[in-house]
C-alpha cells in the first residue's frame, strides 16, 4: 500500500486537479496551493542532495576509495559553504541580512570559489569546440556536408565579416548576402527542424504525462514496482 | 589506415590538440588587448523587443528574470543590463526576479551596476523591486500565474510585498504588461512562454545563449515577440539602445566590444573546419576508405 | 582596492588556472579545483533554497513568529496551517537518507511527479502542440502588406521542412517508398537545424572563454597591486 498504491493515488489525484485547474477558474486556488508544496518540495530535495553528497563522499573517505583524498577537499568545502551560509557568519547585517551581504562568509564562497569555478569550467568548452571543429567535422556525406555549410553560413553571418564578404552583390541580389542568409536559415530551415523537435518532444511528453496520471507509467517508483 | 607519419596532409590532420587550444586561445586574448571592435546592425528579431519596450506608456509593469549563473554572464549580463537601462529610461515599473539560485547575484550586481550607477533617484519598492529567488522552477511561475505575492511574500531584503507600492494592485502574472526573460536552460525562457506568456497572454520576450537561440526560433513572433541570442543579439541591443539614446553609449557597450574577439575567434574555427576538411580529402584517411 | 577583494581576484584567478591547466592534462590541482566546486556548489544550492524558500514560503506561512528573527515584516501575519501538508511531505522527502525508511519519500516524489505530469500535460499541449501547428500553417500565402513571393516560398519551405522532419521522426513504419523520400528530406531539413546549432554553440562557448580571459586580465593588471 505504501510502496505503490499510495504513490500512484496521490500522483493521479494531483495531475487530475491540477488538469482539472486548467479548464476551471475556481480551481485556481487549488492550482496556486499544490505548485507552492511543489516549490516547497523542490527546495528541499536540494537538501536532500547535499545531505546525499555529503554521506557518498564520507562513505569513500572511511572506506579509502580511490580518489578519497579529493573527497575531504569536497567535504570541507560543503562544511565551509553550508556554516558559512546557514549561520550567515561574518554578515554585517546580521541575521535579518540577505545570506549573500557583501563581507560575509558565503559571499565570499561565492565570489572566490564557486564563480570562478563555473566560469571557468564553462570556458573549457570553447577549447574542446575548436578541437572538434578541426579533428571531426568533416564533410563525409551529403547530411555532413549540409550541417557543414549551415554552419559556416551562420558563423560568419553572425559576424561583421559576413557582410563584407557579400557587400560587392548587387541590389536585387542582396537576399543572397551572408548575413540575410543567415537570418533566412535560422528563420525557415532551422525553424522548420526546430518546430518538428519540439512537437516530436511535445507529443512524447503529453503522452507520457497521461500514462503518469493514469497510472500506467510507474517507473518513477524505482525497484520492482515499476 | 595512412602509414606512420603519412603524408604533409595527414600529419596536418593529426596536429596535438594543445595547439589548436593555443590558437584559439590567441584569437581571443589579441583581439582583447587590442580592443578591436566592428559596427552591429540590429536585426528584426532584436529590434521587436527594442521596439516594445520603448512603446510601453510610463509606470508599465514588466517583469525582468534573470534566469542564469556565472557561467553565462558574458552572454546575457550585458541583455538584461541594456534592457534594464532601457526600462528605466522609460519610467516603466520593473520587478527582477529569478528561478535559478545563481541568478541571486546576477540581480545584486544589476542593483549595484545599473540602479545605483545610473538610475539612483529611482525608489526600490516604488520604481523598482528585487523579488529575489525562488525555488520550484516552473511550479514558480504556475503558483505565480494566479497568486503573484503568494509566490513572492517577500522582497530580497525581506520586505512584505503587500506593504510595497509597486505591488498594488498586482494578483496574478495577468496583471503584468510585458515578460522579459534572460536565461541560460531550465528553467527559463521556455517555461516563461508555457507556464507563463501562454496561458496568462502576457507578451514575452527573450534574451539567451547563443546555444538555446535555434531552439526557441518556433515560439517566435507569436508566442515570442523578440529574441536576443548570444552575445551577438545582446550587441546588437545595446546597438539599438545607444542609436536611440546616446547618453548611455559609455555604460552599454560592453557586449558590442566583445564581438572583436568573438569575430576573431569565428575567423579562426572556420580556417580549423577548413583546413581539416582539406587534410582529410587530400591525405590518406579518405583515399584509404575511397580505395575500400 | 580594499583587502577582502583582492582576496577574492587571487583566490579566483588561481582556481582558474587550476581549471585551465586541464586542458594540457588531467593533474592534481584540476581535481583540488573540481571537487571544491562540486562541495561549495551543493552547498550554495541548498543555503539558497533554505533561506528563499523554505524560510519565507513555509515556516514565514505556516507560523510567521517563527521567523520573526529573520522575517520581521512577516511576524505579524496569521498563519496558514494548511502549510502543513508540504512540511509532511519535505520530511517524507528527506527519509530517504534513512535506508530503513526510504520507501517513504515516494509520496512526496509522487506528489512531485503527479504536478509535473498534471501541469506539463496541457502546457505542452496549449505551447508545444497547437500553438506551434497553428504558426506553422497561418500564413500560408504571406498577403500582408502585399503579396510576397519571397515570404510565401519561405512559409511554404516551414510546412514542408516541418512536416518532413516529422515524418522522419514517424519510426512505427518503414522508411522506404515516397514516405522514405519525404523522410530523407526531413533529414536534410534537421541537419541544416544541427549545423545552424553548432554555429550558434560555437559563438557561446567563444562569448565564455572571452569573458573569462578579460576576469584573467583584470587580475594581471590589478591583482600586483597591494591592498592598501
Amino acid at each position: 500500500m505504501i510502496r505503490v498504491t499510495l504513490p500512484v493515488l496521490i500522483t493521479s489525484v494531483v495531475g487530475f486537479l491540477l488538469v482539472i485547474a486548467f479548464f476551471f477558474r475556481g480551481f485556481d486556488r487549488v492550482n496556486s496551493d499544490l505548485s507552492e508544496y511543489f516549490n516547497i518540495i523542490a527546495a528541499v530535495a536540494f537538501i536532500l542532495g547535499g545531505g546525499n553528497l555529503l554521506r557518498m563522499h564520507l562513505d569513500k573517505v572511511q572506506r579509502r576509495r580511490p580518489g578519497w583524498p579529493y573527497s575531504i577537499v569536497t567535504v570541507i568545502a560543503f562544511l565551509f559553504t553550508l556554516i558559512a551560509g546557514l549561520f550567515k557568519v561574518g554578515n554585517s547585517q546580521g541575521w535579518t541580512g540577505p545570506v549573500e551581504a557583501q563581507g560575509s562568509w558565503f559571499n565570499f564562497a561565492y565570489d572566490a570559489m564557486f564563480n570562478p569555478l563555473q566560469a571557468t569550467m564553462f570556458s573549457l568548452l570553447a577549447f574542446f569546440v575548436a578541437s572538434a571543429s578541426y579533428r571531426a567535422f568533416r564533410a563525409r556525406n551529403v547530411e555532413a556536408t549540409l550541417l557543414l555549410v549551415a554552419a559556416l553560413i551562420i558563423l560568419l553571418g553572425r559576424t561583421f565579416v559576413g557582410g563584407v564578404l557579400t557587400s560587392w552583390l548587387p541590389q536585387p541580389l542582396q537576399f543572397l548576402s551572408i548575413p540575410n542568409l543567415s537570418n533566412w536559415i535560422m528563420s525557415t530551415v532551422n525553424l522548420a527542424g526546430a518546430r518538428a523537435i519540439i512537437i516530436g518532444i511535445g507529443l512524447g511528453v503529453i503522452s507520457t504525462s497521461l500514462k503518469i496520471i493514469l497510472g500506467i507509467e510507474r517507473s518513477y517508483l524505482g525497484g520492482r514496482e515499476s | 589506415m595512412s602509414p606512420a607519419g603519412g603524408s604533409l596532409f595527414d600529419r596536418i590532420g593529426r596536429v596535438d590538440r594543445r595547439w589548436i587550444y593555443v590558437a584559439i586561445a590567441l584569437a581571443v586574448i589579441i583581439p582583447l588587448m587590442a580592443k578591436l571592435t566592428f559596427p552591429v546592425i540590429t536585426t528584426p528579431i532584436v529590434q521587436n523587443i527594442f521596439d516594445k519596450l520603448d512603446s510601453l506608456p510610463e509606470g508599465s509593469r514588466v517583469i525582468l528574470t534573470a534566469d542564469f549563473g556565472p557561467s553565462t554572464v558574458p552572454e546575457n549580463m550585458p541583455m538584461i543590463q541594456a534592457v534594464l537601462r532601457h526600462a528605466l529610461h522609460k519610467k516603466l515599473k520593473v520587478y527582477l526576479l529569478t528561478l535559478w539560485a545563481t541568478g541571486i547575484p546576477q540581480l545584486d550586481l544589476l542593483e549595484k551596476n545599473v540602479l545605483a550607477a545610473d538610475f539612483p533617484d529611482r525608489v526600490a519598492g516604488t520604481d523598482w523591486v528585487n523579488l529575489g529567488y525562488k525555488a520550484g522552477n516552473q511550479g514558480v511561475i504556475n503558483s505565480a500565474f494566479s497568486d503573484f505575492p503568494g509566490a513572492f511574500p517577500v522582497d530580497s531584503k525581506g520586505h512584505d510585498v503587500r506593504t510595497l507600492p509597486i505591488m498594488a494592485g498586482i494578483k496574478r502574472l495577468a496583471d503584468f504588461n510585458l515578460i522579459v526573460g534572460i536565461g541560460s536552460g531550465f528553467p527559463g525562457v521556455k517555461e516563461w512562454i508555457q507556464f507563463g506568456g501562454d496561458p496568462a497572454h502576457v507578451p514575452v520576450a527573450a534574451g539567451v545563449t547563443a546555444v538555446e537561440a535555434p531552439l526557441l526560433y518556433p515560439y517566435y513572433p507569436r508566442q515570442l515577440l523578440g529574441l536576443m541570442g548570444g552575445l551577438q543579439g545582446a550587441a546588437e541591443y545595446e546597438a539599438a539602445l545607444v542609436k536611440r539614446y546616446p547618453e548611455y553609449q559609455s555604460r552599454s557597450e560592453e557586449a558590442i566590444k566583445r564581438m572583436g574577439p568573438q569575430t576573431v575567434a569565428h575567423l579562426v574555427i572556420i580556417a580549423f573546419i577548413v583546413l581539416g576538411n582539406i587534410a582529410f580529402f587530400a591525405g590518406g584517411e579518405f583515399k584509404g576508405r575511397k580505395r575500400a | 582596492m580594499t583587502l577582502g577583494p583582492w582576496l577574492e581576484m587571487w583566490v579566483g584567478a588561481l582556481l582558474t588556472l587550476m581549471i585551465l591547466s586541464f586542458l594540457y592534462r588531467d593533474n592534481p590541482f584540476y581535481r583540488f579545483a573540481e571537487h571544491l566546486f562540486v562541495g561549495v556548489s551543493a552547498a550554495y544550492w541548498m543555503v539558497e533554497a533554505f533561506w528563499t524558500t523554505l524560510i519565507p514560503n513555509l515556516f514565514g506561512k505556516l507560523y510567521p513568529p517563527m521567523v520573526a528573527f529573520v522575517l520581521p515584516a512577516l511576524a505579524k501575519n496569521p498563519p496558514q496551517i494548511s502549510r502543513i501538508i508540504p512540511l509532511l511531505f519535505g520530511v517524507l522527502l528527506l527519509l530517504r537518507l534513512v535506508p530503513r525508511f526510504a520507501h517513504w519519500s515516494r509520496m512526496a516524489m509522487a506528489l512531485a511527479i503527479g504536478f509535473s505530469a498534471g501541469t506539463n500535460l496541457v502546457r505542452y499541449l496549449e505551447s508545444d502542440f497547437t500553438s506551434q501547428i497553428g504558426q506553422s500553417i497561418r500564413p500560408l500565402v504571406v498577403t500582408q502588406p502585399g503579396f510576397s513571393l519571397g515570404g510565401t516560398f519561405s512559409a511554404l519551405v516551414v510546412v514542408l521542412g516541418t512536416l518532413s522532419g516529422l515524418v522522419y521522426f514517424f519510426f512505427s513504419r518503414e522508411h522506404k517508398g515516397a514516405f522514405g523520400r519525404v523522410s530523407r528530406f526531413g533529414i536534410y531539413v534537421l541537419m541544416v537545424s544541427f549545423g545552424a546549432a553548432f554555429g550558434y554553440t560555437v559563438m557561446a562557448r567563444i562569448s565564455l572563454l572571452t569573458g573569462r580571459m578579460e576576469i584573467l586580465g583584470r587580475w594581471i593588471t590589478h591583482g600586483f597591486q597591494f591592498p592598501g
